[in-house]
């Protein structure tokens, strides 16, 4: 059938040795990028018209905030099919996923909180974008605390996976917050199809963080996968044969 | 270079973010190998319990 290599796939101890193949192959060209991209972001990139160097903030706090909610996707998704389809890999790559996507929604927190206050003047505003982001922080942490507070593991992963998917509903009112209510935050850098609003060499070192960030993203993936897998398959036949990659 | 580090008069905001953003790059990596390594020695540990009589 052609759905055997969909099922091999998701087999932990297959899964376990891809994963573990697949990291490098993710991880070194991420740090490539966002080496390159910070070098052309904070070196080559010229200073913006209206905010000087304070602008190359963007370059790190854009791909956070990328990662927050591409992350967040991602654990939903793999949520939903571990729930409709019951592949304990999904549950574990949302389980995951979780505190990648937590620690880049802070670092988005952060990043913009700091570019805020030269520009804004303040460093917090309770604003739609700002505070949906907040929000979006408080999802992971309701989703991870959930996880560890119920003992059964399928217990926890169906709850932890109910409240990921309910929370996917925040994704759209961050992306669209900028547009649908008056806020301070800019509008958005390069999703403007055809048309992004930036030059060119102010531009590519974005898109190189962005692609860097996306994929140390599943390299660290990955490796907590691994870990993950390891843990919920301890009493599985294939860990006793002691032939662990 | 001292210009560059100077950022036009943005240094203490740039530079703290580049900063936070690398530790949290760093945070994950050795974070989730601390985890795997971790578990890995578990998984073994009590492999090697089970295979005992």
């Amino acid at each position: 059938m052609t759905w055997t290599w969909f099922h091999k796939l998701a087999s932990p101890p297959h899964a376990y040795r891809i994963a573990g193949r697949l990291a490098p192959w993710f991880g070194w060209p991420a740090a490539v990028l966002v080496a390159a991209g910070l070098y052309g972001g904070l070196v080559l990139a010229p200073p913006d018209y209206q905010q000087g160097d304070g602008f190359r903030i963007v370059y790190v706090h854009a791909p956070s905030a990328w990662l927050s909610m591409m992350v967040y996707a991602t654990m939903a998704i793999a949520a939903a099919i571990g729930l409709v389809w019951r592949i304990k890999l999904a549950h574990a790559v949302a389980a995951a996923s979780a505190p990648i996507g937590a620690s880049f929604t802070a670092l988005a927190l952060a990043t913009g909180s700091i570019w805020g206050k030269p520009m804004w003047g303040t460093w917090w505003v309770w604003d739609a974008r700002l505070t949906s982001e907040l929000l979006l922080l408080f999802l992971y942490a309701g989703v991870m605390a959930l996880r560890s507070s119920i003992d059964d593991r399928d217990r926890a992963d169906r709850a932890a996976a109910v409240l990921a998917i309910v929370g996917v509903v925040n994704l759209p009112i961050i992306h669209y917050s900028v547009y649908w209510w008056n806020t301070l935050h800019q509008g958005s850098t390069i999703t403007k199809i055809g048309k992004p609003s930036m030059a060119g060499d102010m531009l590519w070192p974005l898109l190189a963080m962005l692609l860097g960030f996306t994929l140390y993203y599943a390299a660290v993936l990955c490796v907590r996968l691994r870990a993950e897998v390891l843990v919920r398959e301890r009493d599985a036949s294939w860990l006793r044969t002691g032939s662990l990659g | 270079m001292s210009s560059f580090l100077y950022m036009g008069g943005y240094a203490a905001y740039v530079w703290p973010s580049i900063g936070l953003t690398l530790a949290v790059l760093a945070w994950n990596v050795l974070a989730a190998r601390r985890a795997h390594v971790r578990a890995r020695s578990h998984a073994l540990a009590r492999a090697a319990r089970k295979a005992a009589p």
